[in-house]
């Protein structure tokens, strides 16, 4: 077994996993954050990406002890209890999402994008996004969700950005 | 994946120290990126990983002897967005660009993915082919669309990463460290072809430890592109690729380097097109002399016939971009 404390959304959190575990496992089995998805399981698909000091991330790519000492950030870590991120709720605003499988992974992509680049073109965003695959919507409705929270001012980042 | 031990070092010779003499038992583990899809696939079980991803002496971005040296567990993404390097070897930052995804480059290390192993899909499907020790290689009368072209045999793979053209052109060198021991090696002769070895694509014994690469400035009066040709729009490995850096003078030019990915089991130089270019006018007709020139002595399969006719194109249009 091997020891891993990171700070997760803002709380520095210890857990006990044998190696092998992924980081997408540790957050989904051991702390119970479920919003982070398993798609592929190989780094095709982007359902698993969460924010690692800073920076965007496969967590299915990496072991839950490559994440030792570092700090983390979840779909979990945007919302506060009365209020959605802006992302969130302009994503809802625009029906960006139809099954929203993909939608935390997109969303965890659109942070680290907006928090290195406030004012992205839309051909920034589009790159940014070219790592999470959606099988349901045309991308276009995110896009124009990015938008509107970059024009907002809104991509503020969250409590335990860095 | 099935358990191993992990170690994490915090020096490069405590690194060393727990590497061993055989393949594959214990193994350097940098981003993770393919090294981690091979353990899920059970092509690796290796007892015991050693993360070198965090040690201090293999990081960075640093001006070097005319030119630049660059840790091996550097991110692809800080390479792609660092100032000198696109200052100094712009054509290294346009090919770590386009490698995987925004998150594939914030995970994978140069170090990687010049070590990274073939994508041929017999491979990673763990048929017993050269590369895992057998006597055949199942591409030939399979599935074969995706192969080399070039340098073919007995196995025939394509390399599958984008700077290691890029590096090639621009005349790198790698330094390995073996037991506290450096030496440099010139890139074009790290890489190994299946004639050489038909299991491996390098040089590394198993004790050994890539840590730096050493990036020569482009010479003054040159200009660079990367062209990678991909089935879809977004990221995917290369069906074929090329580094081409041309260096002229009042016109003429005077050197150039065209490097190929994604069509021979190492970064193919393409010498005949080199030495069609230099002393000429670079324009279409040289261009396209150079096109054809590049895939003087292609080979293809049953399947990747293709592959010809799209490498030559894009040679021609990645040299006239230069023009
Ligand atoms: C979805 C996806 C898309 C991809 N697309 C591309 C692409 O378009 N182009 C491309 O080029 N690649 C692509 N890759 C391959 C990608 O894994 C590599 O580009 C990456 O750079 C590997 O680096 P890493 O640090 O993650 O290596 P790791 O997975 O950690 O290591 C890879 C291998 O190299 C060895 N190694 C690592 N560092 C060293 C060192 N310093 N010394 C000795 N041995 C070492 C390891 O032991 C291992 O065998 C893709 C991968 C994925 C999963
Ligand atoms: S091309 Fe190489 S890796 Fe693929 S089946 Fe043949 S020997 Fe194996
Ligand atoms: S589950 Fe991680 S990229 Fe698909
Ligand atoms: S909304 Fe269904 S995968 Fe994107």
């Amino acid at each position: 077994m091997a020891t891993v404390t990171l700070t997760l959304n803002g709380d520095v959190r210890t857990a006990s996993v044998p190696p092998e575990t992924t980081l997408l496992r540790l957050l989904r089995e051991e702390f119970g954050l479920t919003g982070s998805k398993l798609g592929c399981d190989v780094g095709d698909c982007g359902a698993c990406t969460v924010i690692v000091d800073g920076k965007s991330v496969n967590s299915c790519l990496m072991l839950a002890v490559q994440a030792d000492g570092r700090d983390v950030v979840t779909i979990e870590g945007l919302a506060t209890m009365s209020r959605l991120h802006p992302l969130q709720q302009l994503f809802e605003d625009k029906g960006s999402l139809q099954c929203g499988f993909c939608g935390p992974g997109v969303i965890m992509s659109a942070k680290a994008l907006l928090d290195e680049n406030p004012d992205p073109s839309e051909q920034e965003i589009r790159d940014a996004l070219a790592g999470n695959l959606c099988r349901c919507t045309g991308y276009s409705k995110m896009i124009e969700a990015i938008q509107a929270v970059a024009r907002d001012g809104r991509g503020e980042p969250a409590k335990s950005a860095v | 994946m099935h358990n191993f031990a992990y170690i994490r070092p915090t020096t490069l010779r405590d690194a060393a120290a727990q590497l061993g003499k055989e393949h594959g038992k214990v193994m350097l583990l940098a981003g993770g990126t393919d090294l981690l899809g091979e353990m899920k696939d059970d092509l690796r079980v290796p007892e015991k990983l050693v993360a070198i991803r965090q040690l201090r002496e293999l990081q960075g971005i640093r001006p070097g002897r005319g030119g630049l040296r660059i840790g091996a567990a550097t991110l692809l993404s800080d390479i792609a967005e660092s100032a000198p390097v696109r200052e100094q070897a712009p054509l290294l930052a346009m090919a770590a660009e386009t490698v995987g995804t925004p998150q594939i480059r914030n995970m994978a290390t140069i170090g990687g993915n010049l070590c990274q192993r073939p994508r041929c899909w017999y491979y990673r499907n763990n048929y017993p082919c050269f590369k895992h020790g057998g006597s055949v290689c199942y591409s030939v009368t399979g599935e074969n669309e995706y192969h080399a072209i070039l340098e073919g045999g007995p196995s025939y793979i394509v390399h599958p990463s984008d700077t290691a053209p890029a590096l090639v052109a621009l005349g790198a060198t790698v330094r390995i460290s073996t037991g506290g021991r450096e030496r440099g090696v010139p890139i074009e002769k790290f890489f190994v072809g299946p004639r050489q070895d038909p299991a491996r694509e390098n040089i590394l014994q198993p004790n050994e430890i890539l840590t730096e690469i050493e990036v020569p400035s482009a010479p003054a009066g040159s200009k660079a592109v990367y062209v990678k040709e991909m089935v879809r729009e977004v990221w995917d490995f290369a069906l074929c690729s090329v580094a081409a850096m041309v260096t002229t003078s009042g016109g003429i030019v005077g050197d150039a380097r065209i490097v190929l990915g994604g069509v021979a089991p190492f970064p193919y130089r393409a010498l005949k097109a080199e030495a069609v270019l230099k002393g000429r006018r670079l324009d279409e007709a040289a261009a396209a002399a150079a096109g054809a020139a590049a895939v003087d002595g292609a080979r293809p399969l049953s399947k990747n016939a293709y592959k010809v006719p799209l490498t030559q194109a894009v040679v021609t249009r990645a040299l006239l971009s230069l023009a």
